[in-house]
């Protein structure tokens, strides 16, 4: 057992008049692998403390936090890899509900902003649409994102314009609907993003790929949504 | 108190897993005004975590058909699921998969275009033969495409989601009809009432009633609990499934989906032991067979690591391309949570409490229903459940890998479907609510603010879990079956007590955390008063004085009442819809 410092952001509007920096120590168990598990023993002692999360194994998107200054899911966070004491934040950019609990409406207000679904106007088959898997290999990198903003919220150009700037988060999932075969508003999707800050606020600095907890590249994404547009001028 | 605000929908959804996405759809396309409530945004529902495939016998690969599929379930149910249900379920399972990858959903393909698909335990062809390519996946995320296809589908037909509200208690009228939920808005502590024509109850499993659980946090049985006060039966409550492979010590998930792949199980001696427990089916056998095989395994020695506690699932004889494209998400969570690379190396893996059989009685729509004078069909009005919280009852004493990603479509999308042609047939108007359809909700809050010198919600729940874990497991022994019954009512004596230091209207947790132990406790004392009174073994229910099944005895549903932890039970529908029934007989894969 080993004693593990922590630094935590705290602010309760019911009672705090502005937030403050917490330090408390938490025993550690040797079953004790990520940082969630002991958050949540940090949470038997202290039930005040309030984060959100779910599955505890990173698909639920839940548990995401700014630890030691970079965006991450605490339930895949490795203990033995954070620096002490471990500085545990809200995502950044967002406004705080309550400790490590953040308002994410703008967030998913970007997300929604996409039409985050399939269009297709046709009258569906009787059974699948066809995809050969090839085409289907597109959506890989893409379709897999959960949700948690780590990206969104790591990104200054969403900082500064979380109203206008879609965001990385809302920008993959754009590209995957325009990557996928069964998809028909490919030219609705790019005249939605036809923006000077819908899409045009990514300036390729890459922190949304740093901070990806599942591995994703959503510059890579942007990328290609910029080379569609350029492609349909000329 | 303030006066309570009522919010009046025409339906409302609690729980915005694939259960309660899907009928969502089915009402909002109707054009109903209806509202879905749930703890969590819908995509961190643990419809999300699933990851092996949906059934259906789409014949993609190779010949299939629906009557196989049904024979495989009512087998795996060990003929206690109601082959009515079965039936019906099989039958829809093509249409509702073609319909989710209409919307969008991203199947991986077959070289011709079509979705691809794997084998799974206890799905064969040709009544039990050899095993069938039946799981439609994408890769090994076939619940998190699902969840976000559904999501996805939601948010084009704009349904109205009240996300962060937790539902607290169900309104019932005197005459028994259901009016509807309390809950509360998790960011501002505000307490509302939500009325409708129609109530649909989606909110999942109770997987942490036990100790060592696949599930996530958010599984607290609050459907169950609340059904359960409101004087709801439920419904074949001790079977329980035990998944074979949960990461040892992590109890994260590891699918089915890898033995479907080729993945092969081993003992300590290296020993592919299905081959002595399941000749044929070996690997792809049930789940109840290969939990309590590896169970024996650890029990009788051959378990692996110092502690002799677990076994090897072994992927290493796999092309590493088949890994990365078809199981890359168990890839991660082996290194991730498991600390090995199964390119490499063999993944430790243990029996793990995975899924709840029984759950609220409901008929094939959807409906809920009651045994009243006899009858054991009586449906309560306005009252309807879905998904794992329900039973149909499709997987009786045992499910099938995939069979729960099928259930949720199906029975989301029928009992959509009966909640439109039920408030059709309504008068416009709502009923008007009684003075007392608050004080339940307004009692446990105010006790809860109240409580001095009470339980840790914490150790009390930790307590719980222990003795389910220790008491009601893979194997059951009668002893501690009864033990275990006063056991859990200690515990429930402390529920009634929990207090919380945390007194703030925003976002408290803690609370919130309490109000779920108030549902788990339920479902706990429904597992384990229900376990120890059935004499026999059948599926997961496996017990050691009665090691076999018992069809002149116990070929029967319980139902438990909350009330005086009363037993009833009612007959099985061996009767299908359309075709024979599926005559008993000694179940080996």
């Amino acid at each position: 057992m080993a004693t593990l410092q922590f630094k935590i952001y705290r602010y309760d509007p019911d009672k705090d008049e502005k937030p403050y920096m917490e330090e408390v120590t938490v025993e550690r168990d040797e079953t004790d692998r990520k940082l969630l598990d002991v958050l949540v023993k940090l949470k038997y002692k202290d039930d005040t403390i309030a984060f959100r999360r779910s599955c505890r194994e990173g698909v639920c998107g839940s548990d995401a936090m700014n630890i030691n200054g970079k965006n991450g899911l605490a339930c895949l966070a490795d203990i033995d890899d954070l620096k002490q004491p471990i500085v545990l934040r809200p995502l950044p950019g967002l406004p705080v509900i309550r400790d490590l609990i953040v308002d994410m409406t703008q967030f998913f207000k970007q997300y929604h902003s996409i039409k985050p679904y399939l269009i297709n106007n046709d009258h569906p088959p009787e059974r699948e649409r066809l995809q050969s898997p090839e085409d289907r290999e597109e959506l890989n990198g893409l379709y897999e994102c959960i949700l948690c903003a780590c990206c969104s919220t790591t990104c200054p150009s969403f900082w500064w314009n979380p109203d206008k700037f879609v965001g990385p988060a809302g920008l993959l999932a754009a590209y995957r609907f325009i990557a996928d075969t069964r998809d028909e508003a490919t030219n609705e999707r790019l005249d939605n993003l036809d923006d000077p800050y819908r899409l045009f606020r990514c300036h390729t600095i890459m922190s949304c790929v740093d901070a990806c907890p599942k591995g994703l590249n959503p510059t890579k994404a942007i990328g290609k949504i910029k080379d569609l547009m350029v492609r349909r001028l000329i | 108190m303030n006066q309570i605000t009522i919010r009046k929908f025409d339906a409302i959804i609690v729980g915005a897993g694939g259960a309660g996405l899907r009928a969502a759809i089915q009402l909002s396309e109707s054009g109903l005004k209806t509202a879905v409530i749930s703890k969590v945004f819908p995509t961190r529902s643990h419809t999300v975590a699933a990851q092996g495939g949906v059934a259906a016998s789409l014949g993609n690969s190779e010949e299939d058909s629906w009557q196989w599929h049904m024979y495989d379930t009512v087998k795996g149910s060990d003929w206690l699921g109601d082959q009515d249900a079965i039936e019906f379920m099989c039958r829809k399972a093509n249409e509702v998969v073609v319909e989710l990858e209409h919307y969008g959903m991203p199947f991986d393909r077959l070289d011709n275009g079509k979705i691809y698909q794997r084998p799974f335990g206890g799905h064969m062809s040709n009544f039990g033969e050899k095993p069938v390519r039946r799981a439609c996946a994408a890769a090994d995320r076939t619940g998190h495409a699902m969840l976000h296809a559904m999501y996805q589908r939601n948010v084009k037909a704009n349904t109205q989601f009240f996300v962060e509200w937790m539902a607290l208690d169900m309104i019932r009228a005197a005459d028994g009809q259901v009016l509807g939920v309390t809950a509360m808005e998790m960011e501002t502590g505000e307490v509302v009432m939500f009325q409708a024509k129609a109530t649909l109850f989606a909110t999942g499993g109770a997987g942490r009633i036990y100790y060592s659980s696949t599930n996530a946090f958010i599984n607290t049985g609050d459907g169950l609990g609340m059904a359960a006060r409101a004087g709801i039966p439920l419904e074949d409550m001790e079977f329980w499934q035990f998944h074979p492979t949960g990461v040892a010590g992590a109890g994260v998930l590891i699918t089915e989906g890898v033995r479907g792949e080729g993945g092969i199980l081993r003992n300590s001696t290296g020993e592919r032991f299905m081959e002595r427990y399941a000749p044929n089916a070996k690997d792809l056998a049930s789940r109840d067979v290969v939990s309590r095989a590896m169970a024996t395994e650890i029990k009788e020695g051959r378990g692996c690591g110092p502690n002799k506690d677990y076994l090897l699932l072994d992927l290493t004889h796999l092309d590493p391309k088949t890994i990365m494209q078809r199981l890359p998400g168990i890839r991660d969570i082996s290194i991730q949570f498991a600390g090995s690379d199964p390119i490499k190396e063999p993944i430790p893996v243990v029996p793990t409490a995975h899924y709840m059989m029984g759950g609220i009685p409901t008929n094939y729509h959807g409906q809920v229903v009651v045994s009243q004078d006899g009858r054991h069909d009586v449906v309560v009005p306005g009252f309807y459940a879905a998904g794992e919280c329900a039973c149909a009852s499709v997987h009786g004493a045992n499910r099938l890998g995939t069979n729960s990603l099928l259930d949720l479509l199906v029975f989301g999308k029928s009992a959509g479907e009966a909640m439109v042609l039920d408030i059709k047939a309504m008068p416009a108007a709502h009923r008007e609510l009684a003075q007392d359809a608050f004080d339940q909700t307004r009692a446990r809050l105010a006790r809860l603010e109240s409580q001095k010198n009470g339980a840790n919600v914490h150790e009390t729940g930790l307590a719980m879990r222990r003795v389910m874990q220790d008491h009601c497991g893979v194997f059951r022994f009668p002893d501690m079956l009864s033990q275990g019954v006063a056991k859990i009512l200690e515990v429930e004596a402390q529920v009634r007590i929990t207090e919380v230091k945390d007194k703030s209207q925003v976002f408290n947790t803690a609370r919130l955390e309490a109000l779920e132990l108030d549902n788990l406790i339920e479902v706990a004392k429904a597992t384990m008063v229900s376990a120890e009174a059935r004499r026999e073994s059948r599926g997961a229910q496996a017990r050691e004085d009665y090691p076999g099944r018992d069809d002149v005895n116990w070929l029967k549903h319980t139902l438990w009442h909350r009330e005086g932890s009363r037993l009833e039970y009612k007959p099985v529908q061996m009767k299908p819809l359309s075709v024979d029934s599926i005559e008993l007989k000694t179940r080996v894969y």
